[in-house]
């Protein structure tokens, strides 16, 4: 177990310190551009490169129990786990029975148990299956994971070529603002509205995208910067807009814009659900990203540029071109998402379109550790969280923000390996407990301090 | 000031390639021209009234009345010759002094000022009311900043002064509550602004997780936490948790009364001081101690910095933990100062803000303090032009940080870099 976890997770950290002359260089070049050491295997698993992967050895369970698809599965539960106590530890019962607790262990145990089940039982509800509308709310998760997935895909190959595209809800909002706009002021044909609504708001998205990736190859600007900045930006471009007339209902002044027209909107799949054409287009984005990283040249580059810019450079890819081109490419997914939202699940354009999704959509692709269908189902995951947690705050009154708690802690976890490892005594160093202790206590630490 | 610029270029080789930067003359020379056409000729014709001293004042001192278009042409013309200075001593292959992009800027604002006041539907504005809203909405931004350049001066990326500065006013709001007292509820905040750091330390320095990913994870986490908390403990119980008083002004007598500075410098709460303490400490620590050199040759050069025996991960983790606490005071500012209650994500992406303060401030304290003043102007300036009526919207004043920023990294306003080993973690080889 050890030495096949070593072999995972050492190189990567020792490479910038081993080399004196180029170890800044490429110190920086890894870590700027890859993540940073602990990022670089997952982002590029071997599992995602291709079908076989033949060179892995140790037996079935090994393989499985190391592998980053286990890791993740822990980190989902573990959050869950810690989500549950929040919420137990702030519920009435839970602290009642806390007060007569050497008593009477088993009520504090069974309080503390309902108090995590009944939430999380709602959000199960609300997200997949329930009595009285049986799978209905599983439709509603996919059309809620619908611009999830396609941010997080824009944000996943981003992420393979190297580059942290934070700006997934800038573009979100700026694809939606375009599509909108040609949604309700054109009024064209059935089928080419749809076309030019969608063409639109990609060509903005990527746009906004090639923004960040032309300062990043001419002037060296770093993206994460660049992007935070460019989402204000496009933030309070669609708030300016948003009170134009041009944008407004006749004779309304409310930020709203008017619905768009039939033909340009995504057709609903299933009567009765709002889920729409998006979703499949999602499915096929998908399966595009997919085919792009490991079918195609281009996507090649961008692995290699991701892996290495230096090497790639030296083995003769233009590595600015490269770059401008995924941020464009992460900008024109990420557009998919916004167009979704206006042309699918809302039908108009608010301020609030993009709600949260660019920033979920980081960690989607975070869970999805970078590769689409990973991805994809990190966006549903994600998606079923977001459904569901509207159901669970009227069931049980517990926030909505739980679900922020439990998605970061998600991610923290799954970009920890070594500590959820250690937290379930995978790998039997004597190091363990340790590092499992401080993250806890500095977590306790900062959810109220005072306490 | 000087040693973070000419820190980077060891020998001068690279100098005659480097000597035409002419992007700082080029740049001044466009703005210029843009205040000169835009607020001087085709500028309003009323006149702007700024009230420099307010009616109770003990100094009065009669306000300033400035016609727009001759002041715009007066202001534009000076904002020239500035610019022309900058371009003669390029053409002289010098480069322009630290004083001039600063002095620009100064003018160039109040240009910018007068222009929209005087175009204003309501042409008259208080000078002293919005420089003293200014720092009052910089204080938290300076706190914020202050933390981001203690974390990237030791190489680590802060990506989570917004998660920091929302973890202390949240903090600060529920102690200072339960205790009474909001003294003990700044206190606190510091130390959950450090617990937040703690949590980026960890994370980056003991298990080399991306310091962006672990910093823009923690934005989500405390947002998460503290809505949370919000909904479940303070929005039932207001009384019990969420009404934490504010901290007292503590105006400094006679001093206070000067017209414009007194009010700024010497009217603040414990915060206020504690923010121009902070900036003096954290410069004169910085580039004038053992202590700060320490600090920088770890966020530039980490492997030297081992070799001569200093424990690397030791100094970013204390240092980390010490921009935490600075960061969580300045959250306090929100639920103590600005307003005596907390909200759902109080903090309003001001963290944001301050990262830029920070890139556009160079890294250095001092630079960005006076960067967050900018862009605390820029927010106040923003709800006045609201109150008086103008033609710009509110909204494009909102974006000029988020753009400046952009300029700012992109070197098209001078050349900003960031200490070379920012981001990366340090393996002991």
């Amino acid at each position: 177990m050890t030495e096949n976890d070593q072999s995972k997770s050492e190189p990567t950290p020792a490479l910038p310190a081993e080399d004196q002359s180029t170890a800044d260089l490429r110190a920086a070049d890894v870590s700027l551009d890859t993540a940073g050491g602990m990022l670089e295997p997952s982002i590029v698993p071997v599992s995602s490169q291709s079908g076989d992967s033949g060179q892995q050895q140790g037996s079935l369970i090994r393989r499985i129990v190391m592998g980053n698809g286990f890791v993740s599965v822990l980190a989902v539960i573990v959050a869950l786990f810690l989500g549950g106590l929040l919420i137990a530890s702030t519920d009435a019962q839970v602290a009642k029975t806390a007060g007569y607790l050497f008593a009477r262990p088993t009520d504090f145990l069974s309080a503390l148990w309902s108090a995590m089940t009944e939430s999380y039982a709602a959000l199960f509800q609300g997200a997949v299956f329930n009595p009285r509308e049986g799978f209905k709310p599983l439709l509603e998760t996919m059309t809620v994971a619908t611009p999830l997935i396609c941010a997080g895909l824009g944000v996943a190959l981003a992420f393979r070529a190297g580059l942290f595209n934070i700006g997934a809800q800038g573009q979100i909002i700026i694809s939606a603002t375009l599509a909108a706009y040609v949604g309700f002021t054109w009024h064209l044909p059935f089928g080419l509205h749809l076309l030019v609504v969608i063409i639109m708001g990609v060509l903005g998205g990527a746009f906004w995208g090639a923004i960040v990736g032309i300062l990043k190859a001419r002037t060296g600007a770093h993206e994460v910067i660049v992007t935070i900045m460019l989402n204000y930006v496009a933030l309070f471009l669609l708030d300016f807009l948003l009170n134009t007339p041009a944008f407004r209902r006749p004779g309304d002044n409310s930020p709203i814009s008017p619905r768009l027209d039939e033909s340009a909107t995504y057709p609903v799949l299933i009567p009765g659900s709002r889920l729409h054409l998006g979703f499949l287009v999602a499915i096929a984005l998908t399966y595009g990203v997919w085919w792009l990283l490991n079918r195609s040249t281009i996507g090649f580059e961008f692995r290699a540029v991701g892996a290495n810019p230096v090497a790639a450079r030296t083995a003769g890819v233009k590595v600015s071109r490269a770059t401008i081109l995924v941020m464009a490419m992460a900008g024109a997914l990420a557009a998919f998402g916004g167009v979704a939202q206006v042309a699918g699940t809302e039908k108009v354009l608010t301020g609030g379109v993009a709600a949260q999704i660019g920033f979920d959509a980081i960690t989607v692709a975070l869970l999805g550790r970078s590769t689409p269908w990973g991805t994809f189902f990190a966006g549903l995951l994600f998606g079923a969280f977001r459904a569901g947690a509207v159901q669970m705050q009227i069931q049980t009154g517990t926030p909505i923000d739980i679900v922020l708690v439990v998605q970061s802690l998600i991610v923290l976890f799954i970009a920890a390996p070594p500590l959820i490892r250690s937290i379930f005594r995978l790998e039997p160093k004597k190091k363990n407990k340790t590092p499992k202790a401080a993250p806890k206590a500095a977590l306790v630490n900062a959810s109220g301090g005072a306490k | 000031m000087s040693a973070t610029t000419t820190a980077p270029k060891p020998g001068s080789t690279a100098l005659p390639a480097f000597r035409p930067s002419m992007k700082v003359p080029l740049s001044l020379g466009i703005l210029a021209l843009i205040a000169l056409v835009f607020f001087g000729f085709l500028g309003p014709d009323q006149t702007a009234e700024m009230k420099i001293s307010d009616a109770g004042d003990a100094v009065a001192v009669p306000a300033l009345m400035i016609p727009g278009q001759v002041g715009g042409v007066v202001l534009g013309i000076l904002l020239l010759a500035m610019a022309a200075y900058s371009i003669y001593l390029w053409t002289q292959g010098e480069r322009s002094p630290k004083w001039l992009p600063i002095a620009f800027a100064v003018v160039f604002v109040f240009a910018l000022l007068v222009w929209i006041v005087a175009g204003a539907r309501q042409p008259s504005i208080s000078l002293a009311g919005l420089v003293a809203g200014s720092v009052t909405l910089a204080v938290p931004l300076v706190f914020g900043s202050l933390s981001g350049v203690l974390c990237e001066r030791v190489g680590v990326v802060n990506i989570a002064i917004e998660g920091q500065l929302l973890g202390g006013a949240f903090t600060a709001a529920l102690v200072a509550t339960m205790t009474g007292s909001p003294y003990i509820g700044l206190i606190a905040a510091a130390a959950a602004g450090a617990a937040v750091s703690m949590v980026l330390a960890v994370f980056s320095i003991k298990y080399l997780v991306n310091q962006i990913i672990v910093g823009v994870v923690l934005n989500v986490l405390v947002s998460g936490l503290t809505g949370f908390l919000y909904g479940t403990l303070m929005v039932p119980n207001k009384e019990q948790f969420n009404t934490p008083g504010r901290l007292d002004i503590l105006p400094i007598p006679l001093l206070s009364d000067i017209p414009i500075i007194g009010p700024i410098l010497f009217e603040q709460s414990i915060a206020g001081y504690l923010m121009y303490i902070a900036v003096a400490v954290v410069w004169f620590g910085l580039f004038k101690t053992r202590w700060g050199l320490r600090v920088r040759a770890v966020g530039e050069h980490p492997q030297a910095a081992d070799t001569l025996g200093i424990n690397v991960n030791a100094t970013r983790f204390r240092n980390v933990t010490l921009g935490g606490a600075i960061a969580g005071i300045g959250g306090a500012v929100f639920t103590l100062v600005t307003i005596d209650s907390f909200t759902k994500d109080i903090s309003g992406g001001r963290g944001f803000i301050a990262l830029a303060a920070l890139i556009f401030g160079r890294w250095n304290p001092i630079g960005a303090f006076l960067a967050s003043l900018l862009f605390g102007f820029a927010y106040n300036l923003q709800s006045i032009l609201g109150i008086i009526g103008t033609p710009v919207p509110s909204q494009f004043m909102a974006m000029l940080p988020y753009l400046v920023t952009i300029f700012a990294v992109a070197g098209l306003v001078g050349k900003s870099r960031p200490p070379a080993a920012s981001g990366i973690p340090y393996v002991k080889g």
